[in-house]
């Protein structure tokens, strides 16, 4: 096997050392009971041309190549050739979580630059080095406002996305006293606060913006009405680059933003990993979960970053620690650092400006073939429409050319029942749009 | 002796090293590292209430990103750089081809909400390397969802309370032994747990006794590692699971240390009812820096209908599709699918390997063995038989000089070698845990016990060395107090914000 170099020479050299006759006397001391005593029920092995072979013929099917009109928490977006060229070094990629610094200083900056880019995307003063995803970020901003704050009484707008808030009832799952109220959507499209007064001392109100039918969240009066009530506003993102044109979470009273990040650079992959976004005001930082770089000096009194603030995490303070991860999305923060390197401030709100006059195009060419509006919310670069008749006959034409255009939101709740939710991105580009609207006449 | 006599015996040797300056300060206003096509449509504008100026960063062009991060990238040390021997970390070879076959378009373009007609290559390659895995481990059924380690043991004790609410009531304890990963602990916490600790026995390994005398009907069950974090195989593991069992309890395994035993092991059969793997470590995918790993969980046959869903079924006729009708299921951990690239990439190693996975096992202990044996006249060696896949020595010896664990491990990186795990376990005062891996070829290995048995010597002759170590590399011993007293965790742009 390739990737194993001892010769036989070598084994039998080697299990004279230790005194064993073959490798598999290595493991008499294990019980029989436990040994596995059937042959392994595994294809292969195979050679490196086989595999390509297998896998590039899995790849055919596995829809990369189709045109998709709709984000729901995994857009496309143009990938500089230079991010995944930097990322990929293998000194990034094929390295451990930092704890040696001396020889970690490459991936410690990295994320510490990461760190100040995405603080000052959320407008907040202190962001983590990244969690799993945008869905379990959620959760986590909720477990911390939970320890800010106190108790388990938590508020979450069913605009949210459905499957961040599957998370996040999964995780209080074994919560005895958790308790989640779901505030419903209000007629213009956006969560509707006024019920917030049925929870008894929320520690939390989650809201997404833009949220999973697209539209910018009033997040000015959620943060009036959980801090009249006592608790934080945890606002969440599942496009950052909304955020290239809109007024940052922080700068609208969010003490928590939470989201995703795979807009920064990352493929889709067929959902993963993405990479889970997390921020907070200063006060917050000894509550937040996960890893946090912090800069420090080195004994030759040269500049240098450091893993810190440990005595919140597991390895240190076990059963008490804010939170139980360890491994988070490191190679995924550091590829977003370099796409936010690359693309710098003027490039994102280029770009972002692009997604948003793409999809009013869009949207207006679908109003204009009998789409009719949810409400007059205004959105960026996804949108929810009811369809016309003719349209799920339509849809499922386009599939067969390979084309998602739309996704059908039945499946996502009562409420929702004949709207469908678009998106487009710069990778479309006018023509891509225009060439849509053409195939979506009736 | 001098620096250079030092350096013989290790692959350290200083070179070429630059100076690079945080992101902000380098750029100018006006330079982008991206050309952004005019759309030729006339931008909208968002409401007053909501428009914003977006981030701050900084603007640079594509040739200053590029100096920036390779430099940066120069400043690391990788498995590809040298050896690695992260006790508990597996930092094996991550294949070349793995990250090839991730980044084919028809993976890495593919939305996660496709229709399942459009996603059969997808969903096909979730469900059969959810069948190699439990295959693996001899269990019966597994979930790709969990996104790391800690989050597979999450699922695990999730799926755990939600079977005792299931059959009979509300568990509020779990057995850990003092050995465990203190991610175990935090995992059973979050799903509203308290720990019971399982004190270590003689022999290093835990009592049946021991167990019996703390497993009670408050406690829904135990949660182990084995190959333990002394790098020993668990023997009693059979008998302590039917206790476990008898009193109502389910039995938790932590396959951190899966590597040593791949394909040789029976799970199902000693009793395991749960266990994560950890794919950035036996399943060969890179790390990252800190991530992304990837957590699959197995189960055996009652744990079945609790798996986190939606999840793929095979059908007749060999397509594949979601089944979301899973009434006992404990929902979903995850925003999609899990991390699927990541175990695209594992899916690919176990294919390459096939039954001969057992051979990386076999490799990897015998590695281990030949460390432990080749060191064990220098260092104390806390307990004293075969190993597994890892070994575990203490400072006990070099104390007496005045020199810690922490002085060798930085000695270590003077030679030229990322440094074991240290005061790891906690049980073993001054521990140095060291996994070298099948990736290392029997010259590195003599290499790095040549490079251990000097830092022995170093310590015994020249204890300076050591504690003023590491001198060789880009930075020095870093001030952890100050950054953890006055913590900067951002850093200074030069202009607005809350920062």
């Amino acid at each position: 096997m390739r990737y194993f170099p001892h010769t036989k020479e070598d084994i039998g050299r080697m299990l004279a050392v230790v005194g064993a006759k073959s490798l598999d006397d290595l493991f008499a001391d294990i019980p029989p009971e436990c040994l596995l005593d059937r042959p392994l029920g595994l294809p292969g092995p195979i050679s490196e041309w086989e595999l390509v072979r297998r896998l590039e013929e899995m790849a055919a099917e596995a829809g990369g190549d189709w045109k998709v009109f709709v984000g729901a928490g995994s857009q496309p977006h143009h990938i500089p050739a230079v991010v995944p060229a930097l990322a990929g070094r293998s000194e990034f990629l094929t390295a451990y979580t930092p704890y040696q610094p001396e020889i970690s200083q490459g991936t410690l900056q990295a994320i510490f630059e990461f760190q100040t880019l995405i603080a000052r995307l959320f407008g907040l003063a202190v962001a983590n080095a990244s969690l799993y995803d945008g869905a379990t970020a959620m959760a986590e901003a909720v477990l911390m406002a939970g320890r800010i704050r106190g108790g388990r009484n938590v508020a979450v707008s069913e605009l949210a996305h459905p499957h961040w808030r599957e998370t996040l009832t999964a995780y209080l799952a074994p919560v005895p006293d958790a308790r989640i109220l779901a505030l419903p959507s209000g007629p213009d499209g956006r969560t509707d606060f006024s019920r917030l007064g049925e929870l008894p001392n929320p520690s939390v109100l989650v809201v997404q913006s833009p949220n999973f039918l697209g539209a910018f969240e009033d997040l000015p009066a959620a943060a009036e009405h959980v801090h009249a009530a006592g608790g934080l506003l945890a606002a969440g993102i599942s496009e950052p680059f909304a955020l290239g044109l809109a007024k940052s979470p922080g700068a609208l009273g969010a003490d928590i933003a939470f989201g995703e990040g795979q807009s920064l650079g990352l493929p889709q992959s067929f959902g993963g990993p993405g990479l889970g976004l997390l921020a907070a005001r200063a006060e917050y930082m000894r509550q937040m979960p996960g890893r946090l770089v912090g800069e420090t000096t080195d004994t030759r009194g040269r500049r240098g970053f450091v893993l810190t603030l440990s005595a919140r995490e597991q390895h240190i303070r076990r059963a008490r620690a804010v939170s139980n991860i360890c491994s988070n999305a490191g190679h995924s923060a550091l590829t977003a650092a370099v796409f936010m390197a690359a693309i710098g401030a003027d490039g994102f709100r280029k770009t972002a400006q692009a997604n948003l006059d793409l999809a009013e195009r869009l949207k207006a060419g679908l109003l204009a073939l009998g789409f009719r509006r949810l409400n007059d919310a205004p959105t960026f670069n996804e949108f929810a429409l009811r369809v016309p008749d003719w349209f799920p006959a339509r849809h499922a034409e386009l599939q067969k050319r390979r084309i998602l255009a739309g996704l059908p939101l039945a499946g996502y709740g009562r409420a929702w029942a004949d709207a469908w939710l678009f998106g487009v991105t710069e990778t479309a580009g006018k023509d891509g749009v225009d060439a849509l609207l053409r195939e979506m006449r009736p | 002796m001098t620096e250079n006599d030092a350096a013989a015996a290790g692959i350290g040797r200083s070179g070429l090293v630059l100076e690079e300056p945080l992101l902000w300060e380098r750029g100018r206003a006006g330079r982008s590292g991206m050309s952004v096509e005019e759309s030729g449509l006339s931008a909208v504008r968002l409401p007053a209430e909501i428009a914003g100026d977006g981030p701050d960063w900084p603007n640079l062009s594509e040739p200053e990103v590029v100096r920036h991060y390779t430099r940066l990238s120069t400043w690391n040390f990788g498995v590809d750089t040298g050896m690695y021997p992260l006790g508990s970390c597996t930092m094996k070879y991550n294949p070349k081809i793995n990250e090839f076959l991730a980044s084919l378009p028809g993976f890495a373009k593919a939305h996660p909400l496709l229709p399942e007609s459009a996603a059969q290559g997808a969903l096909r390659l979730i469900r059969e390397l959810e069948e190699f895995l439990a295959e693996i481990v001899g269990l019966e059924a597994a979930t790709l969802q969990p996104a790391a380690g800690a989050h597979g043991e999450l699922c695990g004790m999730l799926m755990i309370a939600a079977w005792h609410r299931q059959n009979g009531g509300r568990r509020d304890k779990v057995l850990i032994p003092d050995t465990a990963h203190g991610t175990n602990p935090a995992s059973a916490a979050m799903c509203g747990m308290g720990e019971v600790k399982v004190p270590l026995g003689r022999d290093g390994c835990l009592e049946t006794a021991t167990v019996a005398g703390l497993m009670d009907e408050h406690t829904a069950g135990i949660m182990i590692t084995n190959p333990n974090t002394l790098g020993l195989f668990e023997s009693n593991l059979p008998e302590i699971c039917r206790l476990v069992h008898e009193r109502g309890g389910l039995v938790y395994a932590d396959g951190a240390n899966l590597n040593a035993i791949m394909g040789r092991v029976d799970m199902g059969k000693i009793g395991v009812d749960v266990l994560h793997y950890n794919l950035h470590k036996s399943m060969s995918t890179p790390h990252g820096g800190g991530g992304p790993g990837a957590g699959p969980v197995a189960v055996g046959e009652r744990l079945i209908p609790y798996l986190p869903g939606p999840r793929v079924e095979r059908l007749a006729d060999g397509s594949h599709v979601w089944k979301r009708d899973l009434p006992l299921s404990i929902g979903r951990l995850h925003a999609f699918h899990g991390q699927f690239a990541v175990c695209l990439r594992a899916y690919a190693y176990i294919l390459s390997l096939g039954p001969e996975i057992r051979t990386a096992s076999g490799l990897a202990v015998l590695n281990a063995n030949y460390l432990q044996a080749k060191l064990k006249h220098a260092f104390d060696l806390p307990f004293d038989r075969r190993c597994m896949h890892e070994c575990v020595f203490t400072d006990a010896k070099q104390k007496k000089r005045g020199v810690s664990t922490l002085d060798m491990a930085k000695r270590l990186i003077d030679l030229g070698y990322h440094p074991p795990t240290v005061y790891f376990p906690l049980v073993v005062s001054g521990a140095m845990m060291i996994e070298p891996t099948e990736s290392e070829c029997k010259e590195d290995l003599d290499a790095f016990i040549a490079a251990l048995l000097r830092v022995a010597n170093e310590a015994e002759n020249h204890p300076d060395l050591l504690r003023n170590a590491p001198v060789r590399s880009l930075a020095g011993r870093m001030d952890e107090t100050t950054a953890a007293r006055r913590p900067r965790l951002t850093g200074d742009m030069g202009r607005g914000g809350d920062a």
